[in-house]
């Protein structure tokens, strides 16, 4: 039989608050442990939540930038269970009213097209601490720096139906979370975790199959690949005449599997009611707006701009536009030249290739924009090859602070480019290669006499000491040899 | 010395007729010698007095002195005191320090008051007889005359107790559905309870936050409004508190009273009341009309919704609040756990009292899954209902007057079998809570022996005119000035 597969997330966001949703305590990432838990955080007797405003003001930024309504008033909700890292045996967290409504997000395809994803709601709660299973013989560790750090968790609709699209929809919010600068979007620490709830049903059926939830998945990749498990999984279990769960199921990146985590019977009861320690917060038009104001461009307009402004392809300006980073770094480096299209393709080249061989970020990157646009602004002007530029660029990664010309000038790699010069050298070459002329004048075959020209290049390389211009060296061999 | 007020205390401070040190060693001493008797303090900090009363004499002579300053007082043992064992009555929290003060309890530091220790309670202020804590039931000092060890009631019985006895000019109180204004009722002491967001809740052990609110005990409407003066305001650590100015409670203590719209709500003059008790505080209400004032009926139709809606909602809170004492981070912790599951079922009911299971399990049925309509919500509801009906109320009276209880004070063990019978000990005293508005109890008579109290009632935020009608009642009657044998 045919399926139809049937995606929606649920993402947590880490807000990029200095201090945590409702306690003074820094949010900062990798202290020792509970050295960033003050009493609230501890949940000690008596101690009360404080609501920190700026939690607010990044989900009212949030909303507006995924189209949503702000709710004017909203409210706090108590999530009753018992875990060692959840001090207070309940999560602060909101039902009722969220503060963001229905929204949507518009994500690109591979085939160019457009699709519309919507958003159920946001809301915003407070993280739980971390248990530590290992290294405690047996016990568990608990560390509560991360409890109360403010999320947003974000609600989809079922809109997704493959994990590419789903895959694209995450990496959109990433893009827009970062781009807003209410997130660090360091997925390593966690700071975005999605949860998929992916169900099968006939293909064409109008009724949605039962769901399972796979929770906490960290990385794009490991997305993907939970999805492509977990459709398979249903899929064996479909068409051997079984049935599908309703549970929240666990995947395992590393091994490729999954294990069933709890069934819907074994769900909680989370006995949500409203926090009595936290008034309903009211929400005006002057605090939207000035959200509002606040708001830096977004990825889709961004990328526009880079289509009209840099004249960069619809794939190159997604790219490019995605990463606030990436994006940031490419306006420098464009802004030293003309050719935003070599920019581009140093970006996705060379570039990326470095960063994910040494698994680093834009932001670590020991090469500026600016100096890849001094690179690429000599690449484009013939001043070097670009195996030459190679070098340079491996100069810089490496940490040479002298600007893109000194090194050029430093390891000789400026090209040759007066014609005359290069003409003689091709004679010379020539003269002292006559078998070769010959059988290359001879040869009818386009593709041999192309390849023959190759012979040719090394010793004209050689004989320029590597600064010839390649370029002009073939179009004088190929004026000389006669077509 | 014992007998004053701290009104007068702080004078003879004062006028150097006495130090904070004297006082102080004299008010310890009392409790030594006394409290066996009652039981009305978990914990007595000697040491800290007598060094924080040492202090304060030098505040006094360098001039800088608060009406507070070395006047001796004790806190109910919910507030947060930062490095004294602070045990909310229970096991679970029997070894407990906080590393922090309460707001209430800080302000009380600030003002320089001299705290002699921790007064006993209903664990967790759950109770109306003060029998319900772990460190032993408090002894009402009224009845013991008679050869009966009484109630004090609850859940603040301790503060009332220790009150009543002298051992302790005043102390702080909590109340969140009685527990101030029935003990104060039940020992013949004044006891006030603000308005909801009036005073932080911040380093209060929560029992039910949308009900709870520290408030005043002390023998005279004087002291209560100078304890109110140290408590009250917004506090940013409590999101609840509210940002409204705080009027000095002591200046308006001399208004006359004429003109004064007084409300008997029928509904608490019912089957309910012995024909003995109404008798005394329709006596009190005849003494208000002497002073000018003017007495109609009123209605708070909904009133008789209020137990059933409060016993859903308190517990409700109190189950999620609760919840925090779990054996992980501090308090009691069951020997061996085996895994996490024991080590959360054994603390817990190893750690926790009878009444504060019930409550608990109460609490956690009513928001369950098909349950949370049927109770939480309806509840909510009828507490909005009551809320109007005290809202419509003060469009036709200033205050309305009742009696704090039903009958005065029972004897040890009368109701601890019983628990519905214990909660109705609170029937007048909890749609306030529910409404939020402020209230007090007043000592307004004796009935067989023993105290009877005038519940007073005021619109929100209406604390200076309550502790004025009530300063003028003490002014003319002296129920509050009465000494238990």
């Amino acid at each position: 039989m045919q399926w139809d597969i049937v995606i929606g997330l649920e993402i947590h966001v880490q807000l990029a608050t200095k201090t945590k949703i409702f306690s003074g305590s820094s949010t900062a990432y990798g202290a020792e442990p509970n050295t960033q838990a003050n009493a609230v955080d501890l949940a000690m007797p008596g101690t009360l939540p404080v609501p920190n405003e700026q939690a607010f003001r990044y989900a009212v930024m949030f909303g507006l930038a995924v189209n949503a309504e702000i709710e004017r008033r909203s409210m706090f909700e108590r999530k009753n269970y018992f875990y060692p890292d959840l001090p207070k045996g309940y999560q602060t967290t909101q039902l009722e009213r969220p503060i963001v409504g229905p929204g949507f997000v518009d994500i690109d395809l591979p085939n160019g097209e457009t699709k519309r994803v919507r958003i159920h709601h946001a809301h915003l709660e407070e993280d739980a601490g971390k248990s530590l299973h290992e290294d405690f013989h047996g016990m568990t560790g608990v560390d509560l720096n991360r409890a109360g750090t403010p999320l947003i968790e974000v609600v989809t609709e079922p809109d997704m139906n493959n994990a590419e699209e789903a895959v694209a929809f995450a990496k959109k919010l990433h893009s827009i979370v970062t781009s807003l600068g209410i997130c660090d979007g360091d997925m390593s620490q966690g700071s975005m975790r999605f949860d998929v709830n992916i169900s099968l049903k006939p293909r064409g059926s109008d009724t949605l199959g039962t769901r399972t939830e796979t929770k906490n998945l960290n990385s794009f990749r490991f997305m993907e690949q939970a999805i492509a498990h977990e459709v398979e999984r249903q899929m064996d279990i479909l068409e051997d005449g079984g049935t599908i769960v309703q549970e929240t199921r666990l995947y395992n990146g590393d091994r490729d599997e999954s294990r069933s985590m709890r069934t819907k019977e074994e769900a909680n009861d989370y006995r949500y009611f409203p926090c009595p320690d936290l008034l309903p917060v009211e929400i005006d038009d002057s605090f939207i707006e000035e959200a509002r104001n606040s708001l830096p461009e977004l990825p889709d307009a961004r990328k526009a701009r880079f289509m009209e402004q840099y004249g960069l392809n619809d794939y190159d300006a997604g790219l490019l536009s995605g990463d606030s980073k990436l994006a940031t770094f490419f306006e420098e480096a464009a802004s030293q030249g003309k050719d935003a299209k070599l920019v581009a393709n140093w970006i996705q080249g060379e570039f990326s290739a470095r960063l994910n061989a040494e698994e680093k970020s834009v932001a670590d990157s020991p090469i500026s924009g600016a100096q890849l646009g001094d690179l690429v602004v000599r690449i484009a002007d013939n001043t070097i090859s670009s195996a030459g530029a190679k070098k340079v660029f491996e100069a810089l990664w490496s940490g040479e602070n002298d600007s893109v010309d000194a090194i050029i000038d430093a390891k000789g790699l400026k090209q040759v480019s007066d014609t005359g010069a290069l003409e003689a050298m091709v004679d010379e070459v020539l003269a002292g290669m006559p078998d070769q002329v010959a059988q290359y004048q001879n040869e009818e075959d386009p593709k041999k006499r192309k390849k023959m020209l190759g012979g040719f290049m090394g010793p004209l390389m050689k004989a320029s000491k590597g600064q010839g211009n390649p370029k002009l060296f073939n179009e004088i061999l190929v004026r000389k040899l006669g077509g | 010395m014992h007998n004053k007020s701290v009104a007068e205390l702080s004078r003879d401070l004062d006028s150097g007729q006495v130090s904070s040190v004297e006082l102080t060693q004299e008010f310890l001493d009392r409790i030594k010698r006394e409290d066996s008797k009652y039981n009305s303090f978990i914990t007595v900090t000697e040491e800290q007095a007598l060094a924080d009363a040492r202090v304060a004499d030098e505040q006094r002579a360098a001039g800088n002195a608060t009406p507070w300053t070395g006047v001796p007082f004790a806190h109910k043992d919910i507030f947060c005191t930062n490095g004294v064992r602070t045990t909310c009555g229970s096991k679970m929290l029997e070894n407990f320090v906080p590393p922090y003060d309460a707001t209430v309890t800080a302000n009380f530091r600030e003002a320089g008051a001299v705290c002699l220790g921790k007064t006993n309670m209903d664990e967790f202020a759950m109770g109306s007889s003060n029998e319900n804590s772990y460190f032993g039931a408090v002894t009402n000092p009224w009845g013991l005359s008679q050869g009966n060890k009484r109630v004090p009631g609850g859940s603040s019985g301790g503060s009332a107790a220790a009150v009543a006895a002298r051992l302790i000019p005043a102390a702080t109180a909590t109340d969140t559905g009685g527990s101030i204004r029935q003990p104060a009722a039940l020992c013949g002491v004044t006891g006030l309870k603000p308005t909801y967001g009036r005073v932080s809740r911040y380093g209060m052990i929560a029992f039910a936050s949308s009900l709870d609110q520290g408030g005043t005990m002390a023998r005279t409407a004087e002291d209560n409004a100078l304890m109110l003066n140290v408590m009250a305001g917004f506090d940013p650590k409590d999101s609840t508190s509210i940002d409204r100015e705080v009027p000095d409670y002591t200046a308006t203590l001399n208004e006359p009273l004429k003109g004064l719209r007084i409300g008997l709500p029928r509904e608490y003059f019912s089957d309910q009341l012995s024909p003995a008790m109404e008798q005394q505080v329709r006596n009190a209400v005849k003494e208000y009309e002497k002073l000018g004032a003017t007495v109609k009926e009123v209605s708070l139709p909904n009133a008789k919704l209020a137990i059933a809606a409060y016993y859903v909602i308190a517990p409700a809170e109190a189950s999620a609040n609760l919840s925090r004492f779990d054996g992980v981070r501090y308090g009691y912790r069951c020997e061996d756990p085996k895994d996490l599951m024991d080590l959360y079922t054994r603390s817990r009911a190893e750690g926790f009292g009878e009444e504060v299971k019930r409550r608990i399990l109460v609490g956690t049925y009513a928001l369950s899954a098909g349950y949370f309509d049927a109770y939480y919500l309806k509840a909510q509801k009828v507490r909005r209902l009551i809320q109007q009906d005290f809202i419509n109320a003060f469009k036709e009276v200033d205050v309305l007057m009742s009696p704090t209880t039903p009958s005065p004070a029972f004897i040890q063990g009368e109701k601890t079998s019983d628990p519905v019978t214990m909660y109705l000990e609170d029937v007048f005293t909890i749609a306030i809570n529910l409404a939020g508005v402020p209230a007090m109890s007043v000592p307004a008579g004796f009935v067989d022996g023993l105290p009877v109290g005038l519940q007073i009632i005021g619109d929100y935020f209406s604390e200076a005119r309550l502790l004025n009608a009530a300063h003028q009642f003490q002014q003319v009657t002296d129920w509050h000035q009465r000494e238990p044998q």
